[in-house]
């Protein structure tokens, strides 16, 4: 041990390296093979207690969060980057050990050499990584400049040689968009409970036995498989030496609660200096770290107080974690979001609640550090969750706003219970599963694609193939249909062309060796494809079929105007007649995705999700017969349109909990905003109807929900005056941000935004 | 549209065409629902606001449903259909129905039809009344009546007489009424500075309050101008445009009037 931050820590005494010998866990299968689900389900102990064992930060953690406090400070105040490297191609063991305060940390490791200093990571495109450095006034290296561009290729390069040019024009026209293909694909998350409870030393010998095994018939396959393994120990070995030079001896399992949280999160650190994933989430550790917590606090090498230190510091360190990101990149998926998403509670297939103590010592953070975005805390709840930590998830949702709820009930049967989610909603079984990013396809720019013959409504560009355009004064629901429904087949078409272009050339040339590294050999891969613009396409079909609306027509002859003659149901308001065709919608474009040809064999899946691009897609699309006008958001993911779900709180739930999440496993995303005093007049009564909400909005199969409580006037006053909210949280679509690094025009978004409220 | 307008749709919340409708105990006039409301009465609640109201409130937030016509013709079993919808909901957050207005009492049939039908359904239900209809209130509304929310707009006569332009016995009578059968009530109170704010007032109605027995919570409403856009859409003359928000110090006051006499206050 050399480093002064682990002499610092606790628990420093446990030092020896005895493998299978780690505190007295109860044995399982979880010995002989990987397996930490099985070490999990063997040792954990549930707590359906209160949150009265709390503890509060120690001055330690308030002296170190001050100084991370003020770095944030002064990352704000030079315009949201501290300082870039320009010169490091960043890597596992690219950067010399940093330390915001090594007297202070329990939990060290940076993803560079000094804090909020953002790495250049150029494998995911040049260009990208090049104008990120730019933007904020820095220069690359020249010769940085000369290996990207003359030796060295990138993911972007390699898909910009093989797209198509009608994937080159959907892109351009708006049609499908936010792709990974200038950027990394993120949304893959390594299992780093297993550097923690297995050591990196046996990881190893594992990976060796599974190449062993791939020694004959050497297809394209095995040969991609063998190359990949070889990476992958290559890329564990890089962490044992950057985990060495923080004084970490990561070969050895933990011994400890304290080195627990340490090597998980150095193999986490490892992933984020290796890859500027559009996603970088963590997993479902807080559990499986618990069962080390129990045991110290059992052997009384660590009380309640140092408990809580270590994850208050452990979270430091995951707010702490930045990518150096274009300013085109903010406008889809605002406000610097890493997704390092958490999940917390749900439920085990034996039936008992996978809460612990140490759930409620990850969301208590948000108390004893403040609201922030990241950790993208993410409950999974289950009617089964004991009630005081239900009670406790929607007291600190009120407080804070920085929580987001999924359906462990609805997803259990389909991923165990031992997933996680990447990003914002997607469900993955951690370490036996990835996903293959596929951003979204726009489905108001289809509508618009069908009535016009395929040719884009700002540009005037034949896009689409050339269908005959509708030429009659009023739109009837059956032509339109049908002709979307051409649409719609052309652009999934498209969509999956583009997407598998994409995760081939990622896989090349922007491997994620140590996120693979922490998975099972074979593994199940997603294709997860998306939609935006749900319910403006619902509202325009339900307005054609219930009222009367009529085209106008430009001097092109393109659709770009439409009138609406009376009343039509729309989505929000649990009235059928709207919520069917979104039904339909959902079912119709993801029994399209599910016949096309996938890349690696990967199980096409469809998410109804839009982050913070609603905006810019509302930009990109002209006036929908909905009543939206051209260059007007779209709601975000599965939301009705704002305002239009004027029956209250119920009725907007109900409509989205009928979209069906078998059409839509990647995710359904719902972002519920109301003011305090709607919630009830009492702290008891908001948090007895936001648990009872959740409830009942869950048990209707619904999948996923932001809640955001607090005041408009709130957001408001803090465009005007950001510097006195400096951490207001708020939830987006999947994730949560700060609320002053929006841009103006997605906080106005935000505020515009239904806020259900009494009457 | 295909669907015969006649058929009641129990699973759909569309409003039936006024048309195919008659004045009748099972039909009445509704200005709105709201379906996740929480402010009036527990739980979280199916508020339906219906239409028509003898009394002409100062602060009135609602100006828009005061005459009946205002609203729009609906069925009862429809409301009840509709409501019944959001029962895992009301069930899972001890909430239930809570009809509101305007005035209920003003269409006192069509709610005696809805609370009997939520009766059915196993909902509960609130009635948001004034009372000062409260003399014609029959047995068989508050039968199916498991909650009052009473307004109690001043315990001093001319004042409230000054504030809604009608008398104020009607509305205590109607609470002794109920306090006799022993039906739960939950008295509301708006607090308007230099209107309804006189302590020696409050302090009278406490001790009224506390010796009815039935009284399970007061509620203390700070008066807010959220109404105030409606009535200059409505082109009324709003006469409290000038008036505050009451103090928070005001209000904890007032509430330690009521705890004072052990009765339970938010």
């Amino acid at each position: 041990m050399t480093s002064s931050a682990v002499q610092n820590t606790t628990t420093s005494n446990a030092t020896q390296a005895s493998p299978m010998n780690t505190p007295s866990f109860k044995s399982s299968k979880w010995q002989r093979q990987i397996d930490v689900r099985d070490f999990i389900q063997t040792n954990y102990v549930p707590y359906e207690g209160d949150d009265s064992f709390l503890a509060t930060p120690t001055p330690r953690t308030q002296a170190l969060w001050q100084k991370v406090l003020e770095l944030m400070k002064a990352e704000t105040a030079k315009g949201g980057t501290l300082d870039m490297d320009t010169s490091v191609i960043s890597g596992i063991t690219s950067h010399k050990a940093g330390y915001i305060d090594a007297n202070l940390e329990q939990i060290v490791g940076l993803q560079t050499d000094a804090p909020f200093k953002r790495a250049l990571m150029p494998f995911g495109g040049f260009r990208v990584a090049e104008d990120s450095l730019t933007a904020y006034g820095y220069e690359i290296d020249p010769l940085v400049r000369e290996i990207f561009t003359k030796y060295r290729k990138t993911h972007n390069e390699g898909v910009f040689d093989a797209y198509t040019p009608t994937i080159k024009k959907a892109r351009k026209a708006g049609i499908v968009t936010g792709l990974p293909d200038g950027y990394g694909r993120g949304r893959i998350i390594g299992d780093y409970r297993r550097v923690a409870l297995y050591g990196t030393a046996r990881l190893i010998q594992d990976r060796k036995e599974q190449i062993a095994q791939l020694d004959h018939k050497i297809t394209e396959e095995t040969i991609r498989l063998r190359e990949e393994l070889a990476d992958q120990i290559k890329a564990i070995k890089e962490l044992e030496a950057m985990a060495k030079s923080y004084g970490a001896d990561v070969t050895r399992p933990a011994q400890n609660a304290h080195e627990a949280v340490q090597w998980l999160y150095l193999a986490y650190l490892a992933a984020v200096k290796e890859q500027n994933g559009a996603a970088m989430s963590l997993g479902r550790v807080t559990t499986f770290l618990d069962i080390y917590f129990e045991h110290d606090l059992a052997a009384g090498i660590l009380n309640e107080s140092e408990a809580q230190e270590i994850i208050d510091h452990f979270v430091m360190k995951l707010r702490m974690v930045r990518f150096a990101r274009t300013p085109e990149y903010n406008s889809l998926f605002s406000g610097d979001p890493t997704w390092v998403t958490e999940c917390l509670g749900g439920i085990g297939e034996d039936g008992r609640p996978l809460v612990t103590k140490t759930n409620f010592r990850m969301l208590h953070t948000l108390t004893n550090l403040g609201p922030a975005p990241e950790p993208n805390l993410t409950v999974l709840w289950s009617e089964r969750l004991p009630k005081p930590f239900k009670d406790y998830c929607a007291k600190m949702s009120i407080e804070t706003s920085s929580i987001q709820y999924e359906n462990d009930d609805l997803m259990r049967p389909y991923w165990g219970d031992d997933y996680g989610i990447a990003c914002c909603v997607s469900a993955m079984r951690i370490g036996k599963q990835m996903q293959f990013f596929g951003a979204r396809a726009n489905l108001g720019k289809a509508l618009l694609y069908a009535i016009n013959g395929g040719k884009d409504e700002v540009s005037g560009e034949q896009i689409a193939p050339a269908f005959a355009p509708i030429t009659s004064s009023i739109l009837t629901y059956d032509e339109v249909m049908a002709k979307l429904d051409d649409m719609m087949e052309w652009l999934s078409g498209v969509y999956m062309d583009a997407l598998n272009i994409i995760h081939f050339m990622h896989d090349k040339y922007s491997y994620e060796r140590i996120e693979m590294a922490l998975h099972d050999r074979d593994i199940l891969r997603t294709m997860a494809c998306g939609i935006a613009g749900l319910s403006v396409v619902t509202d325009s079909l339900s307005a054609i079929k219930y009222a009367k609306v009529k085209v106008i027509r430009d001097e092109r002859g393109l659709a770009t105007n439409f009138q609406i003659e009376g009343e039509y149901p729309q989505y929000g308001n649990n009235d059928d007649r709207a919520d069917d065709i979104a039904v339909m919608l959902v079912e119709n474009f993801m029994s399209k995705l599910r016949t096309k040809e996938t890349y690696r064999h990967a199980t096409p899946t469809m998410s109804v999700l839009t982050i913070t691009s609603n905006v810019v897609y509302g930009k990109k699309t002209g006036s929908t017969p909905d009543g939206r006008k051209a260059g007007e958001p779209f709601a975000p993911g599965a939301n009705p349109m704002h305002g239009r779900d004027k029956k209250g709180a119920l009725a907007s739930l109900t409509s989205v909990a009928k979209l069906p999440y078998e059409c839509s496993q990647d995710g359904i995303s719902n972002t519920f905003s109301i003011v305090p005093g709607a919630l009830g007049k009492t702290e008891g009564d908001r948090i007895n109807n936001l648990a009872g909400l959740l409830d009942g909005y869950f048990g209707r199969k619904a999948h996923h929900m932001n809640v955001n409580v607090f005041q408009r006037e709130t957001l408001l006053d803090a465009m005007d005056h950001p510097e006195k909210y400096p951490q207001l949280t708020v939830r987006v679509s999947g994730y949560a941000v700060n609320f002053i690094k929006l841009t103006r025009e997605q906080q106005m978004d935000v505020v515009n935004r239904t806020f259900h409220r009494a009457i | 549209m295909s669907m015969d307008q006649n058929t009641p749709q129990p699973h759909q919340s569309r409003p039936p065409s006024p048309e195919s409708l008659v004045p009748s105990p099972s039909t009445g006039y509704v200005h709105s629902v709201e379906t996740g409301g929480t402010v009036d009465g527990p739980g979280m609640r199916f508020v339906i606001f219906v239409t028509g109201c003898p009394l002409r409130c100062l602060y009135c937030h609602n100006p828009d449903s005061r005459n009946l016509k205002d609203g729009k013709l609906m069925r009862a079993a429809d409301l009840v259909a509709e409501a019944a919808q959001y029962g895992d909901f009301m069930k899972r957050t001890g909430g239930g129905v809570t009809v509101s207005g305007g005035e209920p009492l003003f269409q006192q049939a069509f709610v005696t039809e809805i609370f009997k039908g939520c009766k059915e359904h196993g909902l509960h239900t609130a009635l948001d009344t004034s009372g000062y209809l409260g003399r014609m209130v029959k047995k068989e509304l508050l039968d199916a009546t498991d909650l009052v929310l009473l307004d109690i707009k001043s315990f001093d006569p001319a004042t409230y007489e000054k504030v809604t332009h009608k008398k104020l016995a009607p509305t205590l009578e109607f609470a002794r009424t109920l306090a006799e059968i022993g039906k739960p009530m939950w008295v509301r109170c708006v607090i308007v500075p230099d209107l309804t704010d006189n302590l020696d007032d409050l302090g009278r109605l406490a001790d009224f309050l506390k010796d009815l027995g039935n009284v399970e919570k007061i509620e203390v409403l700070p008066f807010h101008k959220m109404g105030e856009a409606k009535w200059e859409a409505m082109g009324l003359p709003y006469t409290l445009a000038d008036t505050q928000p009451p103090s928070p110090e005001l209000i904890a006051q007032i509430h330690e009037i009521f705890r004072g006499r052990s009765l339970s206050v938010v």
